[in-house]
């Protein structure tokens, strides 16, 4: 099973394993891990499952869809690595994926 | 003091078919929605969006699902309190006794909860500092926008608002429209015409640029944005507009007196009510083993917590179950005219 890395923003890390075809957003919130709200339950409307990627993981990701940039505006502190973690499915692929928290969501 | 059977706290689709449910049954409440306008999440986040999953409904719209419960709850003429959030509850004797934010009082004997994931509030800037301006001269939404006459204004966002009101306050004042990215999202003939006003010199548009700090003693007057290279920019101004939509709060409901887990209420499976008696909570909201947040879902709730008002509302009585097809008492509270 893929292994994603979660770190919150105070540093701590999880490292969880998640199975192939959940989002990185259902990984965290079925594992309790703080940081990640998914308000919107993964409807991409409310941008509360923003995470920050590596830049170099950033490009091996799936291409966001139209909509993931427009909600991102809306999320707490963006910046140029931002991604919502909804949208991001796991595959084998992802194993080994890090994805920071930001400061909170909302 | 308002005194009726139910008060149902959201007016999203679980609220709103909720009403149906208690006026078939006899019931009568009125709702309270902290938004200006009837719908919910459907109306406030995706009015034009398609849902495909409502039973016998292939394909609507946000707004359409909004219109269609309605034209179904027309019958019950409900009383809505919008712009309005509820902030405080009280057991009193049998009773449960509501104030709203306009000082309102309801006595109720249930309450239905139906409050999608909190009110919708605006989205702040992160900058801690702002807070010492804000509702002064930062704002996130404009009451009298006479005020910025002659001013320097600094519009952040990439939406509808920001772009409207960037054009709007062109016309009287100094304006930069500052966004994080190149894109904007909102509608293109606003932003053709953004595009326009700036080769007229009449806007500045600074983008791939945010807040980072801001400056001032009493009033306001400079703020630095920080451009996606690190080079930051000072701009001296005299109002900051920030649009960045809204978020969801789950406000004063914490302070109910109800079992909460995160942002959830838990309930049980057989009525949707709470962990207070007479208080129940349906769709979005509630947590439960199994829990689907669908719009279906939020149906059948509401369905099962309005027969759980019932016997609050009428200790002495018992509910028959009947349906709509045949019954005469709910079809005559549907007002439903027969042709014999």
């Amino acid at each position: 099973m893929p292994k994603i890395t979660y770190i919150e923003h105070n540093g701590k890390s999880h490292t969880i394993d998640v199975a192939n075809g959940l989002s990185v957003m259902e990984g965290a919130v079925q594992n309790n891990i703080l940081g990640i709200d998914a308000e919107c339950g993964g409807s991409m409307a409310c941008a509360t499952c923003h995470v920050y990627v590596k830049e170099e993981w950033f490009d091996r990701l799936p291409k966001k869809e139209d909509g993931e940039e427009d909600m991102i505006d809306m999320a707490y502190e963006p910046k140029k690595f931002s991604r919502l973690s909804c949208q991001l499915t796991v595959s084998d692929e992802l194993d080994g994926l890090i994805v920071h928290m930001p400061e909170k969501q909302s | 003091m308002i005194k009726t059977d139910v008060l149902i706290v959201g007016a999203g689709p679980a609220g709103l078919f909720c009403i149906h449910q208690l006026g078939i049954i006899g019931l009568k409440c009125e709702v309270v929605d902290n938004l200006d306008k009837i719908g919910g999440q459907c109306i406030e986040l995706y009015p034009d969006k398609p849902i495909y999953d409502i039973p016998a409904i292939p394909e609507c719209t946000g707004e359409e699902l909004t219109n269609n419960l309605v034209e179904q709850i027309k019958p019950f003429k409900t009383n809505f309190h919008l712009n309005e959030r509820v902030e405080e509850v009280k057991k009193q004797n049998n009773y449960w006794i509501v104030k709203t934010s306009k000082a309102k009082e309801f006595q109720v004997s249930s309450i239905v909860i139906a409050g999608g994931v909190g009110s919708f509030e605006s989205r702040k800037f992160s900058v801690k500092e702002c807070e010492k301006f804000e509702g002064k001269e930062i704002l996130y939404s404009i009451k009298d926008k006479n005020i910025f006459k002659n001013k320097t204004v600094s519009i952040f966002g990439g939406g509808d608002s920001a772009l409207d009101w960037t054009i709007e306050l062109s016309e009287n004042s100094k304006v930069q429209l500052i966004h994080r990215r190149d894109e904007f999202r909102g509608a293109q003939s606003s932003v053709d015409k953004l595009k326009e006003l700036e080769r007229q010199g009449k806007v500045e548009i600074l983008t791939k640029y945010q807040l980072t700090t801001v400056e001032g003693d009493k009033n306001l007057r400079s703020i630095g944005i920080k451009h996606e290279d690190g080079k930051i920019k000072k701009i001296e101004t005299n109002y900051v507009l920030g649009f960045f939509g809204l978020i969801m709060q789950l406000g004063p409901i914490a302070n109910w007196g109800l079992n909460l887990d995160k942002k959830n209420i838990p309930v049980n499976t057989e009525n949707f009510e709470t962990n207070q008696k007479g208080i129940f909570a349906i769709g979005d909201i509630n947590m439960y083993p199994g829990k689907l947040k669908l719009i279906l879902s939020a149906f059948h709730e509401g369905a099962l917590a309005a027969r759980g008002c019932f016997k609050y509302a009428r200790p002495d009585e018992k509910l028959k179950f009947e349906f709509t097809t045949t019954s005469k008492s709910v079809q005559g509270r549907l007002g439903v005219k027969k042709n014999d």
